[in-house]
C-alpha cells in the first residue's frame, strides 16, 4: 500500500486509495465518512501544497535548486523558505551536477532530498550523478547504502514557444536506467498525490512536472495529505476500439482527439501510465486485450522514446489479440523546433489520424 | 547596410567620419588620446596593465555609435517581444555594452568569440548586421542561424563567431578547444570564452580552466559580472564572488566592464598574456539593466535605487558621451543626432526583418545530419508536410 513506502508517514490512512483509479483498486478502497476538504488550484500550486506536506510531515525532508528560496521560476517553491526555514529550504548555487551529487549524499544519510532542478533540459549536466550514482546505489554497495530519499522535480515540455532548452521531454532516457523511478503527473490532483508518493518511496525518483500545464490546469485537490501509487496506470476515459496510452500533458491532447473519434463513432479508451518506470504493464495490456488496438503518444522524439518500450512490450504480450499495428504519435525525430513547434508536436489531429487509420486497418 | 561603425568608417561616409570632417577633425581622428581608466586594474597573479589607454576621437565616436545602436535594439527587441513578434526566450544586452565594444577594439577576426544566450550585442560587434539579428528573433529566413536559433542561438562564421549557448556554462570548454585549434595553427589568435557570475559556480569552468592552464592555451575566460544570474545575486551563489581570481593557478585580471576603454585595455593586455603564457580570466564588472529574461522585471531581487545609481553614474554610453565632449570631439547635438540616427537604422531594420519570409517547413528537418532523413510530417492545420531529402 502506497503509505507505507515512507518512514513513520502514518496520518494519511486510505485516503490515498479515495484519490487513486477510478477503474483499479476502488473496489477495495475504504470511503472516509466526511470527504476531504478541497480547494480548486492550479497545478504549481499542488506541488506547492505537496513540498508544504513534505516538509511539515517529515523533519529531515530538504527542499533546494536554483532560486527555490525564492519560489523558483514557477513559483513551485513559494513560502516555504519563509514557513520552514533556510536550512531546509535553500538556494543552490548554478551547477546542477552538483546540485544531483548533493542530494544523494543528503539522502544517503537517510534524509529526504527533494531537488529542482529548473527546467528538464538543464538535467544533463546530472545525468551522470542519476545515471551511476543514485540508481546505483544500492545495489552496488549490497544494500548497504541508497539514496532513496532522494526526489528530483523538474518541468518538462513544450510551453507553446520555449525553443530549443525550454521545451524538451527527456524522460525516456532516465527510463533505460534501472534503479530509478520516473513519474510524470497529468493534473493538480495527480501532481499533489504523486508528488508526495514520489517524495515518500524508499527509491530515487525522477519526478517531471509538465509546465505547460503549471497554471493551465486547475482542479478540485484535497487541501490534506494524500498519496497517489506509483507504478499503477489509470484507465481516465472507457472504450471499446482503441487503446490510447500516454503521460503528463500529453493527456489532455490525447483526451481531446478521443472525443473527436468519438464524433465519428470510434469509441476510444485512454490510460495515464503515471509512473514509466517500473510501469504497470497490466493495465495497458488488459486494456489492449479488450480494444485490440494501440496508440502511444508522447512529446518527446519517436525514436527511442518510451513509446517504443511500450509498443514492443504490448506485441509481446498481446500479439495475437492486435489488430493493427501499433501506432506512435510523437514528437519528430529532429531538435525541439522553435518556429516550427506546431509541426514537430504530436498534436490532437495527428493523434486523429492515427486512431482513423488504426481502427481502420 | 545597417552594421557596426568601425570597420566601415574609413570607408565610406558613416556618421563618425562625416562628424570628424565638418569639424575639420578628419586628420587628426586618429591622433592620439589618452584617457586614464576609471579604476585601476586589480590583478591576481600577474602585473596589471597601465590604466592610461591610447585611443582617439574616431575611435571614441565609434564607441558611443555602436553602443548606441546596441542599446536601441535590445530596447527594440523589448518592445517586439511584448508585441509577440519574438517569441522563445530572449534575453537583453543593454547595459554590458562596453564590454562589447572594447573587446571588439582590442582584437581581429581571426580572434574567437563565444558566449552564453545574452548574445545579440556580440554577435552586432563581430560584424553581424541587424537585419540578420532581427530576422533571428522573429524566426525568419534571413536570420543569422536562417531562423532556426532564435535569440539564444546568433551564430557569424566568418566573425569568428562561435555563438550563443544555451546550457549555462557548456560554451567555456568548447572555448578552449577552439584555443587549441588556434595554438595548433600558429596564426597568433585567441579565443574569448564569455560566461556569466551565475556560470561561474558551473564545475564544467573548473574542467575548461584546467586544461586550458594545462596545455598553456590561448584561452582568454571572459566573466561578464553583471552580479546576478537570473534572481540570484552573486554572494547567494559564490564563496568568493572575486571572479577574477577563482582560477586559482590562472592569472586574472578585474575590469570595470562599463569602461569601454578598459575593456579595450585588458583584452589587449590578455590577448598577448595569451599568445605568449595561455589562460588568463577577465573578471568585466558590469551591469545589465533589463531582468534575466523577458519573463523576469528585474526588480524584485534589486532595488530600483540600484538599477538609477548605476545609470546615473556608471553608464558606457554617458561615459563616452562626456569623453567626446570633454575632448571636444562633437557637440551635444551631434550626439544627439547619432543617436537619432542608430533610431531610424533600427527600424529600418526591423521593418525589413518583418518582411522576410518564414523559414521553409522543410528546415524543420534540415541540418539534423549532413543529409536529411527524408522525414515526413502532418502540419497542424492537416496540410501535408512532405521532405524527402537527400
Ligand atoms: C545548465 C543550465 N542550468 C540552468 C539554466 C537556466 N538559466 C539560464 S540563465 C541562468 C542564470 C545565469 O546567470 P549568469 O551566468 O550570471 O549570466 P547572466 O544571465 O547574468 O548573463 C540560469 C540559471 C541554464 N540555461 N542552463
Ligand atoms: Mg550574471
Amino acid at each position: 500500500m502506497a503509505c507505507t513506502t515512507g518512514r513513520g508517514i502514518t496520518r494519511i490512512g486510505n485516503f490515498s486509495r479515495i484519490w487513486s483509479s477510478p477503474c483499479r483498486g476502488l473496489q477495495t478502497a475504504v470511503h472516509d465518512q466526511s470527504p476531504p476538504q478541497t480547494k480548486s488550484v492550479n497545478l504549481f500550486s499542488a506541488v506547492n501544497q505537496a513540498l508544504h506536506i513534505a516538509l511539515d510531515t517529515d523533519p529531515r525532508a530538504y527542499v533546494f535548486g536554483e532560486d527555490v528560496g525564492f519560489g523558483g521560476v514557477f513559483r513551485c517553491t513559494t513560502g516555504l523558505a519563509d514557513q520552514f526555514g533556510k536550512r531546509r529550504v535553500f538556494n543552490t548555487p548554478l551547477c546542477e551536477q552538483g546540485i544531483v551529487g548533493f542530494a544523494i549524499g543528503l539522502a544517503a544519510m537517510g534524509n529526504r532530498a527533494i531537488a529542482e532542478i529548473q527546467f528538464a533540459d538543464y538535467i544533463f549536466p546530472a545525468f551522470d550523478q542519476i545515471v551511476n550514482e543514485a540508481a546505483k546505489f544500492r545495489y552496488r554497495s549490497g544494500n548497504q547504502f541508497n539514496c532513496g530519499g532522494l526526489t528530483i522535480r523538474t518541468p518538462y515540455g513544450a510551453v507553446g514557444h520555449g525553443g530549443h532548452y525550454h521545451s524538451q521531454s527527456p524522460e525516456a532516457f532516465f527510463c533505460h536506467v534501472p534503479g530509478i523511478k520516473v513519474v510524470i503527473p497529468r493534473s493538480p490532483r495527480q501532481a499533489k498525490g504523486l508528488l508526495l508518493s514520489s517524495i515518500r518511496d524508499p527509491n530515487p525518483v525522477v519526478f517531471l512536472e509538465p509546465k505547460w500545464l503549471y497554471r493551465l490546469a486547475v482542479e478540485e485537490v484535497p487541501e490534506q495529505d494524500y498519496m497517489l501509487p506509483l507504478s499503477e496506470a489509470e484507465v481516465i476515459r472507457e472504450g471499446s476500439d482503441i487503446t490510447l496510452v500516454g503521460w503528463g500533458a500529453q493527456l489532455s491532447v490525447m483526451e481531446q482527439a478521443c472525443m473527436d473519434a468519438e464524433k465519428e463513432g470510434i469509441s476510444c479508451e485512454l490510460v495515464d501510465l503515471k509512473t514509466l518506470i517500473p510501469w504497470d504493464k497490466e493495465t495497458v495490456e488488459a486494456s489492449v486485450n479488450k480494444t485490440g488496438r494501440l496508440l502511444v503518444s508522447h512529446e518527446a522524439p519517436v525514436t527511442g522514446g518510451f513509446g517504443a518500450e511500450i509498443s514492443a512490450s504490448v506485441v509481446e504480450r498481446c500479439f495475437t489479440r492486435l489488430e493493427a499495428p501499433v501506432a506512435r504519435v510523437c514528437g519528430l525525430d529532429t531538435p525541439f523546433p522553435l518556429v516550427f513547434e506546431p509541426f514537430y508536436m504530436p498534436t490532437k489531429n495527428k493523434i486523429l489520424d492515427a486512431i482513423k487509420s488504426t481502427v481502420k486497418y | 547596410m545597417a552594421q557596426l561603425t568601425r570597420r566601415a568608417a574609413a570607408l565610406n561616409k558613416s556618421l563618425p567620419a562625416a562628424i570628424l570632417a565638418a569639424r575639420g577633425l578628419a586628420t587628426a581622428s586618429t591622433s592620439p588620446i589618452t584617457v586614464e581608466t576609471s579604476l585601476p586594474f586589480t590583478a591576481h597573479k600577474i602585473d596589471p596593465p597601465s590604466r592610461s589607454v591610447e585611443t582617439s576621437s574616431q575611435e571614441l565616436l565609434t564607441f558611443f555609435r555602436d553602443m548606441a545602436l546596441m542599446r536601441r535594439m535590445e530596447i527594440a527587441a523589448d518592445s517586439l517581444y511584448k508585441a509577440k513578434l519574438i517569441r522563445g526566450f530572449c534575453h537583453l544586452y543593454d547595459g554590458q555594452e562596453a564590454v562589447c565594444v572594447g573587446m571588439e577594439a582590442a582584437i581581429n577576426r581571426k580572434d574567437c568569440i563565444i558566449t552564453a544566450y545574452r548574445d545579440h550585442c556580440i554577435f552586432l560587434g563581430r560584424g553581424g548586421t541587424l537585419l540578420e539579428a532581427f530576422a533571428e528573433l522573429m524566426g525568419r529566413k534571413d536570420g543569422c542561424s536562417k531562423g532556426k536559433g532564435g535569440s539564444m542561438h546568433f551564430y557569424k562564421k566568418e566573425g569568428g563567431f562561435y555563438g550563443g549557448h544555451g546550457i549555462v556554462g557548456a560554451q567555456v570548454p568548447l572555448g578552449c578547444g577552439l584555443a587549441f585549434a588556434q595554438k595548433y595553427s600558429k596564426d597568433e589568435s585567441v579565443t574569448f570564452a564569455m560566461y556569466g557570475d551565475g556560470a561561474a559556480n558551473q564545475g564544467q569552468l573548473f574542467e575548461a580552466l584546467n586544461m586550458a592552464a594545462l596545455w598553456d592555451l590561448p584561452a582568454i575566460l571572459v566573466c561578464e559580472n553583471n552580479h546576478y544570474g537570473m534572481g540570484t545575486a552573486e554572494w547567494r551563489a559564490a564563496k568568493s564572488p572575486a571572479y577574477y581570481k577563482r582560477g586559482d593557478y590562472v592569472p586574472g585580471l578585474k575590469v570595470d566592464g562599463m569602461d569601454a576603454l578598459a575593456v579595450k585595455q585588458a583584452c589587449k593586455f590578455a590577448k598577448e598574456h595569451a599568445l605568449k603564457n595561455g589562460p588568463i580570466i577577465l573578471e568585466m564588472d558590469t551591469y545589465r539593466y533589463h531582468g534575466h529574461s523577458m519573463s523576469d522585471p528585474g526588480s524584485t531581487y534589486r532595488t530600483r535605487d540600484e538599477i538609477s545609481g548605476v545609470r546615473q553614474e556608471r553608464d558606457p554610453i554617458e561615459r563616452i558621451r562626456k569623453l567626446v565632449l570633454a575632448h571636444d570631439i562633437a557637440t551635444e547635438k551631434e550626439l544627439k543626432d547619432t543617436e537619432k540616427e542608430v533610431r531610424k537604422e533600427v527600424d529600418e531594420a526591423i521593418a525589413q526583418a518583418k518582411e522576410s519570409p518564414m523559414p521553409d517547413p522543410s528546415e524543420l528537418f534540415t541540418n539534423v545530419y549532413v543529409k536529411g532523413l527524408g522525414t515526413e510530417s502532418f502540419g497542424a492545420d492537416r496540410k501535408e508536410v512532405r521532405t524527402v531529402l537527400p
